[in-house]
C-alpha cells in the first residue's frame, strides 16, 4: 500500500516560492490500477517523481507497505518495488535493449525471455534486441522500450508517465492491449498518468489533480462522468470541470 | 607461460594458449615464440627491430597474432612491423601490446606498424594497449599505423585502450587509392594522471575512396585526452570523423578536426560532443536498481563497448 501524508513541492521562480504540489494526501490499495489525470501544469508527473524518488517532496512524507520511504532514493526505493516509465525515455549510447531488459530483471537472462517483453509491448524482437537504446530509435519505438523494461521489473508498484505520449495512433492501440493485459494480470499496483479517455476507461480508480492539489478521487464509474462534463455546473459557469469551479 | 604472460597475453590480443595460425610473440625484446604458416610468412629483421610479414595473394579468412608483452621495468623498445598484404586477401591481424610494470624505472614500447594493402584485400586489424603492475614506473606506450591502401582495398582498424597505460600518443597515418575504403573506431579510457593523445591523418587521394573514424574515449579523474582528427579529400570521396568523449571528475579533453576539400566533390563530416554522464541517464538506471556509482560504472562500459 502506498501514502501520501501532506505533501508539497515547491520551486524557486523569479526568486519567489512555488508550489506546484500542496498538501497531496492520497492512500492507493494493493492491486489497483489508478489513472491520475488533470490538466497540463496541474503537477502530475512532480506526483510520480515523487513517489519514484526523483524528486524530493518539500515536505510531507510517503509510506510505502507501513516503511516511511520519504527520505530513500532512487535505487533504494527500485529495490523495494517501486518502478517508474520515463515520460521522454532516455538514450544510452553502447547499451543495448537486451541490457536495458536484463538489467531490469536484475539478473541474467537469454535473449529469448527479453524478446518476450518487447514483443508484448509490439515490437518485433529480433529486430531490436542488439540495437543501442540510442537516437536511431524513433520516439515510439523508445517509449515501447521504456514499457518493456519497466514490465520486465514486475514490481508491486509500476508508475507510467504520460506513455501515450509521443506514439502513433497505431501503437496507441497496441499499448492500450499492453495495459489491459497488465490489469488482467493484475501486476501489483500501476499507476499511470495520463489525459487519454481510452485510458482512463480501464481504470479501476481516477486521481484528479489540478493547480497541485487533489481536486477528486473514487471509482472509473463515477469519475467519468465528472470529468467529461455530465454532471450540472454552477450557472453560467463556461470553464472545464476542475481547471476553475 | 607464466601468469603476468598469461594475462598480458588474454588481455591484448584474448589468447589462452598458443593462437593457431601464424604467430609471433614478443617478450621483454625478444621473439619468445615464431609460427609463419603456407599463406603468412613472418621474417624477421636482420637487426632485430621487427619484422616483415607477407601474405600471399588470394589468402582468405586467415589470421595472424603478434602480441607484444613487457614485464621487464625499464625497458624502452622501438619495433617495426611492416605487413605486405597481397592482392585479393581477406586477413585478420591481431596486435597489441601489454606491459607489467612492477619497478620504479619507465617501461615504454613504440610499435610502428606499416601496412601494404593490396587490390581487393580486406583487413581487420585489432590493436589493445593494457598496463597492470604495482610499480612506480610509468608504462608508456607510442604505436604509429602507417596504411596505404590499394585500389578497392578495404580496412577496419579498431584500437583499444582502457586500463592502465600512462601516457600515450597514437598516430594513425592512412592514404587511400580509388575505391578503397577504411573505418576506425578508436576506444579510449584514462584515469588518474594518464595522458592520451590520438591523432588521425588520412588522405582520400583515389575516386570514391571513404573513410570513417570514430573514437569514444571516456577521461576520469586528473586525466588528459587530446583527439586530432584530420581529413584531406583530394577527389570524389566521402569523410567522416566523429569524436564522442565523457568527461568525468576533474580531467579535460581536446577535440580537434581538421577538413580539408581540395575538390569540390569531396564529402567530409565531423562531429565531436564532449560532455558530463547524462543525470537522466543515471536516473533511468537507478530506477532499474542499481546505485549511482553502479549506474555510471554500466553507462561508460557502455560506451566504450
Amino acid at each position: 500500500m502506498l501514502e501520501l501524508r501532506n505533501i508539497s513541492f515547491d520551486v524557486d521562480e523569479n526568486s519567489k516560492t512555488k508550489g506546484i504540489l500542496k498538501n497531496i494526501n492520497l492512500t492507493l490499495e494493493d492491486n489497483k490500477f489508478v489513472v491520475v489525470t488533470g490538466p497540463n501544469g496541474g503537477g502530475k508527473s512532480t506526483l510520480a517523481k515523487i513517489i519514484a524518488g526523483i524528486e524530493t517532496p518539500s515536505q510531507g512524507q510517503i509510506f510505502w507497505n507501513g516503511e516511511d520511504i520519504t527520505q530513500l532514493n532512487v535505487t533504494e526505493r527500485a529495490k523495494r518495488g517501486i518502478s517508474y516509465a520515463f515520460q521522454q525515455p532516455v538514450r544510452f549510447k553502447g547499451i543495448t535493449v537486451f541490457d536495458l531488459i536484463q538489467l531490469a530483471t536484475g539478473k541474467p537472462i537469454n535473449v529469448d525471455k527479453a524478446c518476450e517483453y518487447l514483443s508484448a509491448v509490439g515490437l518485433c524482437a529480433k529486430d531490436y534486441i542488439r540495437r543501442e537504446v540510442n537516437a536511431s530509435l524513433s520516439g515510439g519505438e523508445l517509449k515501447r522500450i521504456e514499457i518493456a523494461t519497466v514490465m520486465a521489473r514486475n514490481t508491486a508498484m509500476t508508475i507510467f508517465d504520460e506513455p501515450e505520449a509521443g506514439i502513433d495512433l497505431w501503437s496507441f492501440q497496441n499499448l492500450i492491449q499492453v495495459f489491459e493485459k497488465l490489469h488482467e494480470q493484475n501486476h501489483g499496483n500501476i499507476m499511470i498518468i495520463s489525459h487519454q479517455e481510452r485510458i482512463l476507461n480501464i481504470a479501476d480508480e481516477i486521481v484528479m489533480i489540478a493547480d497541485g492539489q487533489l481536486r477528486d478521487r473514487g471509482p472509473r464509474e463515477e469519475m467519468l462522468p465528472k470529468i467529461f462534463g455530465q454532471i450540472d455546473r454552477p450557472e453560467g459557469c463556461g470553464c472545464r470541470y476542475y481547471e476553475q469551479c | 607461460m607464466d601468469e603476468i604472460r598469461l594475462q598480458l597475453l588474454k588481455e591484448v590480443a584474448g589468447l589462452h594458449d598458443i593462437p593457431e595460425g601464424a604467430y609471433n610473440i614478443r617478450e621483454n625484446g625478444k621473439s619468445i615464440g615464431r609460427q609463419s604458416t603456407e599463406e603468412i610468412e613472418i621474417v624477421p629483421m636482420e637487426d632485430g627491430s621487427g619484422l616483415n610479414i607477407y601474405v600471399k595473394p588470394g589468402t582468405k579468412k586467415k589470421s595472424l597474432h603478434i602480441p607484444v608483452i613487457i614485464s621487464q621495468s625499464g625497458l624502452s623498445e622501438v619495433v617495426y612491423n611492416n605487413f605486405h598484404i597481397g592482392e585479393d586477401c581477406d586477413v585478420t591481424i591481431i596486435a597489441g601490446c601489454g606491459i607489467h610494470n612492477g619497478g620504479s624505472a619507465d617501461s615504454r614500447h613504440d610499435g610502428i606498424h606499416s601496412f601494404y594493402i593490396g587490390e581487393n584485400s580486406r583487413v581487420k586489424y585489432v590493436e589493445k594497449h593494457y598496463g597492470m603492475g604495482d610499480g612506480n614506473g610509468e608504462r608508456i606506450m607510442n604505436p604509429e599505423t602507417n596504411v596505404e591502401m590499394a585500389k578497392n582495398s578495404y580496412m577496419e582498424m579498431e584500437t583499444v585502450q582502457i586500463k592502465g597505460v600512462d601516457s600515450t600518443i597514437r598516430k594513425t597515418h592512412a592514404k587511400l587509392a580509388e575505391g578503397a575504403k577504411i573505418v576506425i573506431t578508436e576506444r579510449l579510457m584514462t584515469h588518474g594522471k594518464q595522458t592520451a593523445e590520438s591523432y588521425f591523418d588520412v588522405t582520400l587521394d583515389g575516386e570514391d575512396s571513404g573513410a570513417n573514424l570514430i573514437s569514444r574515449a571516456v577521461a576520469k579523474e586528473n586525466s588528459y585526452q587530446k583527439f586530432v582528427s584530420k581529413i584531406i579529400g583530394n577527389t570524389v570521396c566521402s569523410g567522416h570523423s566523429e569524436c564522442d568523449a565523457i568527461i568525468m571528475d576533474h580531467a579535460k579533453i581536446e577535440a580537434i578536426p581538421e577538413l580539408t576539400a581540395n575538390s569540390t566533390e569531396a564529402a567530409l563530416i565531423h562531429e565531436a560532443a564532449i560532455g558530463k554522464i547524462a543525470g537522466e541517464q543515471i536516473t533511468k538506471l537507478m530506477t532499474l536498481g542499481l546505485s549511482e556509482a553502479e549506474a555510471e560504472e554500466k553507462i561508460v562500459e557502455g560506451f566504450l563497448r
